[in-house]
């Protein structure tokens, strides 16, 4: 089956996720802070055929246009993704996603130890190391290079 | 002027706009910086000898210690006396808002507004790195469960350069180098310094992999060995840290392995004439009390080169002249 055939409809203004590796949409909805509750129209595809990566997901979020730093997240788990502003139907901006410098609050600290884990009122903080992805907790100083979409929040 | 050297913290530098000298952990110094206490640090020996300054007179320094290290607190609070200023604890934990559950952000920003700089000690990883994002004065932290102990590996590397040398260094580091996460600090700091560093530690309490990457990266010479003996007679210096009994189901394995790891005078006869001895103290039996009187042992010195060492902390910290 071809990505034209699967694709879910054109939306008219919003945000498309594209090039999501495959079986990470729903994380990546987890990191938008996309939940059961949201009121938002959100369209799901999962493990679509794609040349470049075997299988890939694709997100659209109707009404609303994720910010640069929302979508950078994504990259922790799905590095490559490409991001569309869509308005009238037409692509007005297009990012490739980029690891920020520092996430905030979007990934626990698993050092059971650390001040990040306790009853305080810190939220986890990392830096990112890019290639590869590792990332170094700021308060413990552990290190977080594997499954890290198992460590989301 | 030095101190806008050290003003220069990463992640959390500034906070209210007012740029803080917190002292959380070495990776938060270059080597210029570390080389700049460390100079410090030597002027203000003579004192710590037995005189006195005025140097932070009217300061009033807060010594936090959520677990007991009396030590460091004894060694923070000679630093701050001889340098003329005044020390307030916590006194008695169970009398204070601890107990009662309070968090430590909220001691943090109250004894902050009692105090010009506050020492802390935490059994939680990362709390002084966190107690820094609320503090309107500098953290120096004193050790965070088994994260950092900055003041611990300033004053191991001003040992090395008042005993030996810094430059080319040959340094072996002995004992358990798995879950000792100050040796791993220390390790890191040396690596700032190019050292040629030898671990040596029983199979199963090996230096992980991922940190001797990190170290090697730093630009640190690692090699890796399960006997002294092997290396005995070519390094400067012998660090030797505790090797815990809690890491051995058997008892009769640790003590095994910690009587193989015992420094004695025997095992010292095909060292170096120069060789150091240093350890961080207290020693259990890691090292035989005959090697005390002979030429090696330099682990009395280390711990007095605490307090030189914390008073260039305390005086960088409250941005003493
Ligand atoms: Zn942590």
């Amino acid at each position: 089956m071809s990505e034209k055939d699967m694709r879910v409809r054109r939306i008219e203004h919003g945000t498309v996720i594209d090039h999501i590796k495959g079986g990470q949409a729903l994380n990546v909805l987890h990191i938008l802070g996309i939940s059961g509750s949201t009121k938002a129209v959100v369209s799901v595809a999962m493990n679509v055929q794609s040349d470049v990566l075997g299988t890939k997901d694709i997100v659209k979020v109707e009404d609303r246009e994720l910010k640069q730093e929302e979508v950078d997240r994504i990259s922790l788990i799905a590095p490559g993704a490409t991001i569309n502003i869509i308005r009238d139907f037409k692509v007005i901006e297009k990012h490739i996603v980029d690891l920020p410098e520092i996430i905030d609050g979007v990934v626990k600290c698993d050092n059971p130890n650390c001040i990040s884990n306790s009853k305080e009122p810190v939220t986890s903080k990392f830096t990112v190391n890019k290639e590869p992805v590792e990332l170094r907790c700021i308060y413990c100083d552990h290190m977080i290079s594997e499954e890290i979409a198992e460590h989301l929040i | 002027m030095h101190l806008t050297v050290i003003n220069k913290f990463k992640l959390k530098g500034c906070i209210l706009g007012v740029m803080q000298k917190h002292i959380i952990s070495m990776r938060d110094f270059s080597r210029d910086e570390i080389d700049i206490i460390l100079e410090k640090a030597r002027t203000f020996e003579p004192v710590a000898r037995g005189g006195s300054s005025s140097l932070l007179s009217g300061k009033i320094l807060a010594t936090l210690f959520f677990e007991p290290s009396t030590r460091t607190r004894l060694s923070f609070d000679t630093a701050m006396k001889r340098l003329g200023g005044n020390v307030i604890d916590l006194g008695a934990l169970e009398a204070s808002s601890v107990a009662k559950g309070e968090s430590l952000a909220d001691t943090i920003r109250v004894i902050a507004s009692y105090a010009d700089a506050i020492v802390l000690r935490h059994p939680k990883e990362g709390a002084a790195r966190m107690a820094a994002e609320y503090s309107s004065v500098p953290i120096i932290n004193a050790g965070d469960g088994a994260g950092h102990h900055p003041t611990q590996m300033l004053l191991d590397l001003y040992t090395i350069m008042r005993e030996s040398s810094l430059s080319g260094l040959r340094i072996a580091l002995v004992g358990d180098l798995k879950y000792g996460r100050t040796v791993h600090s220390l390790a890191y700091a040396l690596s700032l310094y190019h050292a040629d560093v030898t671990l040596v530690s029983p199979q199963q309490l090996k230096m992980p992999d991922v940190i001797k990457k990190d170290l090697e990266k730093q630009g640190a010479h690692i090699r890796e060995t399960t006997r002294i003996e092997d290396v005995i007679g070519d390094i400067d210096v012998l660090y030797v840290t505790r090797i815990q009994k809690e890491r051995f189901p058997d008892p009769a394995e640790y003590l095994k392995v910690s009587g193989s790891y015992r420094i004695t005078e025997k095992l010292l006869e095909k060292a170096n004439d120069n060789l150091i001895i240093m350890h961080p103290l207290p020693r259990v039996d890691e090292i035989d009390p005959a090697v005390d009187k002979t030429g090696y042992a330099r682990y009395f010195e280390q711990s007095f080169y605490g307090v030189p060492v914390r008073m260039a902390v305390l005086a960088m910290a409250m941005g003493a002249k």
